[in-house]
């Protein structure tokens, strides 16, 4: 036997939710546990900062343009090779509970698997694989799907609706009658996506979850590996946790974000210095994409509605890392707490207020780029807990279950094993990494292309919709971790931007085979 | 309102690509995600893979234009065209069209999808023979 894998993900998660990292406000003690006892990373990207790019790549170990899935609503090829069908191949029984995402929600016709799965009433179903043989989808043998509310086709939102019909009323409409992102406000506050939920704490996403992960490893052989994914759809909006919880963190007594100044005066002055589109949703004349309210405009976004947001995006992150407690629990239970690697990350950020903003879009900053991950190998491997402070990616997680798995990455991954501390980074070259914007919607596309190192974050626009191509922000994380200046335009950083676009381009042309891009088959 | 337009070539006449568009009943064949259908005159409900029928009315099935047209009566559609032209682009070639005119624009953007699909089944089918 080898070692097995447990993948947690959750959703729109910040670095800073986490105690470990800094967070204040949610008590996280499973995961801060695992943190120290394993490598926490300081500065993991994600190869995008919505959901389905970012999902894709964590399967595939490749960036979106190499993948083809390059915005949310593009559905990731059905023969794209995915990490699960190697693991599958070396003999691991292999698992995907909670949220996938890797094909589009939006689907009234049934035409993706995710979609189908619940109907068919199957665990998997037989696909064509990356090398021209049939398998279980995307190498996994089972699937059950969750996503953030209780409609639509999914297997917990069919759980809820044959075993709690009561209750689905509880949760918010996470989408309006024109299938849009609903801007409607709740809670206290009247803040968009919040709504104080009756449904009892055992019933929700989150404990579902966890639940069938328990039961799934239950399930499992004591003699053969296994690796499973458990993706929690929170906390992603809407913000909507059993109100039995929600007073866990009282919103009043929340403080606001370091990086909402409360003047708008201020607010603005600091988006101004930034790309024109980022104060064209501040002021709500431009959404360029799906992922936050249409009708909703920043510049409404209140304190208090940034307090109440965080506090139950707190709440949420509190249920996760208690939902994780109980499955990590049950390891140990069946005595295989030192044959796991556990690893915890999430896809992309969230603005939580940053900036006078909430939810995400092409805006490349540590609000929605920088994000928790932690890599706690399996105890039997003896490995020295750490700190990684050197830039990591997502798309280097398939080439880490590979190596866990003892197995060779192939040559379609683009991603180097994740370093275990900072020599390990330095040997290797690992200083740097891309992150990737491409969304086209209703006559509106934006390209970003962004590269952070230790010292600066970088980002360049293409020719699009309201960028010339001659735009871009450069910050120094050094003398502005919170990306409040612009240098872009500074003459005296002319050769460091050199430099950095030398890196994108080198991205840009990197060898190896690109998927056709994907064609957008929904909003999301 | 959202208007989007997929479009695909076909080896094979433009007749015998309009035979299978012009057979309102043959929709379960080429447009993944429909599972069946019933026509009646210029209705049509068609039923989707999750249990979800959608009726709709037929506008204008014309051979010599060789244009289908439909729109979906569902209330959750402020508006729906579907237009679907067959144009002969040489003596075995054709260009087979598939229009989307909606609102919501969501809805729009979720249909046209699916006619991507409808377009590759309707080539294989055509090309089939």
């Amino acid at each position: 036997m080898g070692r097995k894998i447990l993948f947690i993900t959750t959703d729109q998660q910040r670095y800073d939710t986490l105690g470990v990292n800094g967070g204040t406000l949610a008590r996280t003690p499973v995961l801060d546990a695992l943190a120290r006892e394993g490598v926490r990373y300081e500065r993991c990207q994600p190869t995008s900062v919505v959901c389905m790019p970012s999902r894709a790549s964590m399967l595939t170990g490749q960036f979106p343009s190499t993948h083809g899935a390059w915005m949310n609503g593009v559905p990731l090829a059905i023969d794209a090779p995915s990490v699960a069908e190697n693991l599958h191949d070396a003999g691991y029984a292999t698992a995907l509970i909670g949220k996938a995402h890797f094909e589009p929600f939006m689907d009234p016709f049934g035409r993706f698997a995710e979609n189908s799965l619940a109907s068919l009433g199957v665990p998997t179903i037989e696909q064509p694989w990356f090398d021209g043989r049939r398998g279980v989808h995307r190498g996994f043998d089972y699937l059950e799907f969750a996503t953030h509310g209780v409609m639509g086709p999914l297997h917990y939102a069919k759980w809820m609706m044959a075993n709690h019909p009561e209750s689905l009323g509880g949760f918010y409409q996470v989408v309006d009658g024109e299938l849009n992102v609903n801007a409607e406000g709740g809670g206290d506050s009247g803040a968009p996506q919040v709504k104080y939920n009756d449904v009892a704490r055992e019933w929700y996403h989150t404990d579902w979850v966890a639940d069938r992960t328990i039961r799934w490893l239950d399930d499992q052989r004591e003699d053969r590996d296994w690796f499973c994914w458990m993706s929690f759809p929170d906390p992603h909006h809407p913000w909507d946790p059993p109100r039995s919880e929600i007073g866990r963190v009282p919103w009043r007594d929340v403080g606001l974000p370091a990086n909402y100044p409360e003047r708008a005066s201020e607010r603005e002055a600091i988006i101004d210095q930034k790309a024109r589109h980022w104060r064209a949703w501040y002021d709500g004349t431009l959404v360029s994409n799906y992922e936050a309210p249409a009708k909703w405009v920043p510049a409404t976004l209140t304190p208090d509605q940034v307090r109440e947001v965080n506090a139950l995006n707190a709440v949420e992150v509190e249920l996760i890392d208690e939902a994780i407690g109980r499955v990590l629990s049950r390891l140990d239970e069946k005595g295989w707490g030192d044959d796991v690697d556990v690893i915890f990350t999430t896809d992309h950020g969230e603005f939580q207020g940053d900036f006078g903003f909430l939810f995400k879009g092409p805006y490349h900053v540590d609000a929605l780029m920088r994000l928790p991950l932690i890599w706690r190998p399996a105890r039997s491997t003896k490995t020295a807990p750490g700190v990684v402070t050197a830039p990591v990616s997502l798309v280097s997680l398939a080439a880490t279950f590979l190596s866990v798995a003892g197995k060779p990455a192939p040559a379609w991954v683009e991603g180097d094993v994740l370093p275990q501390n900072d020599d390990e980074a330095r040997t290797r070259g690992q200083d740097a990494t891309v992150t990737e914007w491409d969304s086209s919607l209703f006559g509106v596309d934006v390209h970003v292309r962004s590269v952070l190192t230790k010292e600066y974050l970088y980002t360049e626009y293409d020719k699009g919709t309201l960028h010339e191509g001659t735009e871009g922000e450069l910050y120094d994380l050094r003398d502005d971790p919170l990306q409040r200046v612009n240098l872009f335009d500074d003459s005296t950083r002319v050769n460091i931007r050199a430099s950095l676009h030398e890196r994108l381009r080198s991205h840009a042309d990197r060898p190896g085979e690109r998927a056709t891009p994907g064609i957008v088959m929904a909003p999301v | 309102m959202a208007s989007l337009r997929h479009e695909i070539r076909i080896a094979a006449t433009a007749d015998a690509v309009w035979s299978i568009v012009t057979r309102p009943e043959s929709i379960p064949e080429w447009f993944p995600g429909i599972v069946s259908c019933t026509v009646d005159g210029t209705v049509r409900v068609v039923k989707t893979a999750i249990g979800l029928e959608m009726p709709e009315e037929i506008l204008t099935n014309d051979p010599l234009l060789r244009r289908f047209a439909y729109r979906i009566t569902s209330p959750v559609y402020k508006f729906h065209l579907g237009t679907i032209d067959v144009i002969a682009l040489g003596e075995r070639e054709s260009l087979c069209v598939y229009s989307t005119t909606a609102e919501p624009d969501t809805l729009a953007l979720i249909v046209a999808g699916g006619t991507v699909a409808a377009l590759a089944q309707i080539k294989q089918l055509a090309e089939a023979g």
